[in-house]
């Protein structure tokens, strides 16, 4: 039991890291055909991430990926892709962010006012992607399609109520504009890293939360073991009594209820303002790190904050002037490259384990088989 | 474990599931290394790393499951993987040539110009071996050939292979099916439990004697001891009507009435409205008009879940699609249909230890051949995929079992063990409706049978009484029966 358990840890590291040594090599081939010296890259970068600041501001990045990359792998565990997470988490924080500035909620409790500016990004992520789930349902329209057209109407909703007349104010001495600022009782405070200039996200313990609740409700209830019977086979799920319609229309809920929570560690921690500066195009990042984390909870936490470490540390890049488009190009292949990789693992391993059972079904032979 | 095959002869590998055989054919087709062993082709010592080495020494393969794409021609088909170049594309032209040369030769009658979509199961397996022949195979590997095909199909693919074998090829046969491995074979080589237990010629023996030489012991026959039929009606079905996507009516006023105890045999073509009746019982297939009733209650509006909440197990016929998880551990599986139910679940969540404990009394009592239950199901054979179902539906004593084709593609020692379950079950006053292709098993397991046609019972028949010609004729349309 020992060494089959080590065998398939081996085997499930064995994509993922032969992905990342793989886009290392490609990078290191890049950057000697530029004219750079790789290793005095790699130096600079992994430096970097020896001060503090690169390593709070790491775990700051990995936070909100990480949040994105669940949202996404809920879809993925049923087959189903929410492309949509973006314009999710945008719409989400830019109301919840409307909603945690208003005057009325300064004079409830500090505690209070988060919760419902949480809840508040919960349900408009939620609603946003059940659109979509709603019109996979009832009208067969692909998911896919409908998520980016919702992305685009997203966009421009976020655009149309972020102005003076309706949901925003100037922000003071610039040319920004953004949600009236979330006074202090309302902010979540962040949890000071020795050395560094910035705290961590106070919000990185509600990733936490939600991997671990991601992870119970996919192997502990039966709503998780319904999810993944679709995701692996929809014929077998609804023949076991599955209501397939339902299902969907309840993982896109929860997918953007998730999504909903991709802006609040930015949104309570450090923004306090929905702002056009706001970062956008999280939802993006959380499919390649659903990709390569293989949407496992304690995987994706681990691609979250290689995506955040690579992030920060490319900003030294610029100091030796090496274009930091280098590390995007490094982000790529590892996608691209780990989703070789998982499938040709996801063969072997089926055969090892075919070998195993046959193997093992070969030497249980009584002895009245032997003699006959 | 040993085989030696004489070059130009059709040499047949007979075995329980899970005895070995998928596992020597992809050791010979180079899909799977053996842990020791050699393969030696006319002398020379082969070593196979994947199929292409395989081919290079003209070793083919025809798998069960067709690999053809549909919206190809023959031609395309054909050609994919090993297209012949020329003049800097692909020379169709040489390669339709020589498509019609082997097609003519061996009397395959392929038409390298006809899409696959509209090729009969038949042609498309010939469409397989023509692949494997273009390739410039000598030897043939046919994995179960005749578990997809009719009758009059059987006999043309073993006239095929008997003027493939005056042309000198050499063709391992790998089925279960005793009888066309007697009328084909010039060698039999049995096996059991990985190991080979016997060679004979098929001259020598009787289907019975082989297929107890598979097991190791006295073959089951399909039949029921004393009568257990009650008159408590469990399942009654009235005016069962259902229309498929495109508009037909494959079901048509169909009524049905199973009662505690009872075994009902429905016979057919397949294609008749079998799937559409069993789909309709299990809330899969919406009704256009009927009423489903299980033990005086109504379930016409319940959900596929609530219906196996009331005790409705269900066997379907198709494992892989319907059946099983295949990358999913047996555990897992044990709880797929069974989500609302002890011991898999306590209220919304799982119940792992229950689950497990259960696979492995499952595991126990119904012989499911696994080193344990932590495997995926994808990894055993066909035959224990099944045992596992059968073990799974039975759980939980339900008071009807829709069992479609409960020994479709299992050894004559699953199959046994899968009636022994059925009777033991039936004695404890479960309904069954056994719908199956294998007459034996219809008339030996039923208690009354009835015979569908075109979406109509259209007779009935009392199993004692009637006779695998009767009934044959009768799902033909050309019957006699009393009208039911």
């Amino acid at each position: 039991m020992g060494r089959i358990s080590l065998r398939s840890v081996g085997l499930g590291l064995a994509a993922p890291v032969g992905a990342l040594v793989f886009a290392l090599l490609v990078c290191g081939v890049i950057l000697s055909i530029t004219g750079h010296q790789p290793f005095d890259v790699a130096e600079d970068m992994i430096g970097s991430l020896e001060r503090p600041r690169t390593v709070a501001n790491s775990l700051n990045s990995a936070t909100t990926y990480y949040l994105s990359a669940v949202a996404v792998a809920i879809g993925f565990k049923m087959r189903l892709f929410n492309i949509g997470v973006d314009g999710q988490y945008r719409l989400a924080a830019m109301l919840a962010a409307a909603l945690a500035g208003a005057s009325f909620m300064e004079s409830l409790p500090s505690v209070l006012r988060i919760l419902m500016t949480i809840l508040a990004a919960m349900l408009v992520g939620a609603i946003w992607s059940g659109i979509a789930g709603f019109l996979k349902v009832t009208r067969g329209v692909s998911e896919v399609i409908s998520t980016i057209m919702l992305n685009a109407i997203a966009t421009a909703l976020v655009a149309f109520l972020l102005n003076p007349d309706r949901l925003a104010v100037t922000v003071a001495g610039s040319n920004n504009i953004g949600t009236a600022p979330i006074t202090e009782g309302g902010q979540v405070p962040g949890i000071p890293y020795s050395g560094s200039s910035s705290d961590v996200f106070g919000l990185i313990v509600l990733a936490a939360v939600v991997g671990v609740a991601y992870w119970f409700m996919l192997n502990r209830t039966r709503f998780g073991f319904d999810l993944k019977a679709t995701g692996e086979s929809e014929s077998a799920a609804v023949a076991s009594g599955v209501n397939v319609k339902k299902m969907v229309l309840a993982s896109m809920l929860l997918s953007g209820a998730v999504a909903g929570l991709v802006g609040m560690p930015q949104l309570l921690g450090a923004s306090h303002s929905y702002s056009l500066d706001f970062p956008a195009g999280l939802g993006f990042t959380g499919i390649a790190i659903a990709l390569l984390g293989r949407n496992h909870p304690i995987g994706m936490a681990f691609a979250a904050f290689l995506w955040g470490a690579l992030d920060q540390t490319s900003n030294v890049l610029d100091l030796s002037g090496v274009p930091k488009e280098i590390v995007v190009i490094m982000q790529g292949v590892i996608v691209l490259s780990v989703v070789i990789a998982y499938e040709l693992v996801r063969r072997y391993k089926l055969r090892l384990e075919q070998r195993d059972v046959g193997r093992a079904l070969g030497t249980t032979k009584t002895p009245e088989e032997v003699q006959a | 474990m040993n085989v030696a095959v004489r070059t130009g002869t059709v040499h047949a590998l007979v075995g329980e599931n899970g005895a070995g055989k998928s596992t020597l054919m992809k050791i010979l087709y180079g899909m799977q290394r053996p842990d020791e062993g050699t393969i030696s082709i006319d002398g020379t010592q082969g070593d196979f790393h994947t199929p292409a080495d395989a081919i290079a020494v003209g070793i083919g393969m025809v798998h069960q499951h067709f690999m053809l794409a549909d919206n190809l021609t023959v031609l395309e088909n054909v050609v994919l993987g090993d297209e012949p170049r020329g003049g800097g594309g692909i020379d169709f032209k040489a390669a339709r040539a020589k498509i019609k040369d082997i097609s003519a030769r061996y009397g395959l009658g392929v038409d390298p110009d006809r899409l696959v979509d509209e090729l009969g199961v038949g042609e498309r397996q010939r469409v397989e071996i023509l692949k494997v022949l273009f390739r410039g195979a000598r030897i043939l590997i046919l994995d179960e050939p005749t578990a997809v095909l009719v009758p009059q199909e059987v006999d043309e693919l073993f006239g095929n292979l008997r003027e493939l074998k005056a042309e000198g090829l050499t063709i391992l046969f790998i089925s279960h099916k005793l009888d066309e491995v007697l009328s084909v074979a010039d060698d039999i080589t049995v096996m059991r439990r990985g190991t080979t237990v016997a060679s004979v010629a098929p001259g020598d023996v009787t289907a019975r004697q082989l297929a107890e030489l598979m097991v190791g012991s006295a073959l089951p026959v399909p039949e029921l001891r004393e009568s257990t039929v009650t008159d408590t009606p469990v399942l009654e079905a009235e005016g069962l009507t259902v229309t498929s996507p495109d508009g037909r009516t494959v079901l048509e006023g169909m009524s049905v009435t199973i009662n505690a105890g009872e075994v009902l045999g429905i016979a057919g073509v397949e294609g008749n409205g079998q799937a559409e009746l069993v789909e309709a019982l299990m809330g899969i297939r919406p009704l256009q008009a009927g009423r489903i009733a299980l033990r005086g209650e109504d379930i016409t509006k319940l959900s596929t879940r609530k219906r196996r909440d009331a005790g409705i197990g269900y066997i379907p016929e198709d494992r892989h699609r319907q059946g099983v998880l295949l990358e999913a551990t047996l555990w897992e599986n044990r709880i797929l249909g069974h989500q609302t139910k002890a011991p898999s679940v306590r209220g919304l969540l799982l119940n792992r230890s229950g689950a497990r404990a259960d696979t492995q009394r499952i595991v126990d009592e119904y012989d499911v051949r696994t080193p344990n239950i932590d495997v995926l199901a994808g990894s055993l054979s066909g035959g224990n995929q099944q045992k596992l179902i059968v073990g799974r539906e039975m759980s939980g004593n339900p008071v009807l079992l829709i069992a479609s084709h409960p020994t479709r593609g299992v050894d004559v020692g699953a199959q046994a063990a899968i009636w022994e379950q059925i009777r033991k079950a039936r004695a404890e006053q479960l309904a069954v409706l056994l719908i199956s292709a294998d007459l034996d098993e219809l008339i030996g397991m039923s208690d009354s049978l009835a015979v569908i046609l075109r979406g109509r019972l259209v007779a009935s028949y009392d199993p004692k009484a009637v006779t695998p010609e009767e009934l044959g004729s009768a799902m033909t349309g050309a019957g006699d029966g009393e009208e039911s």
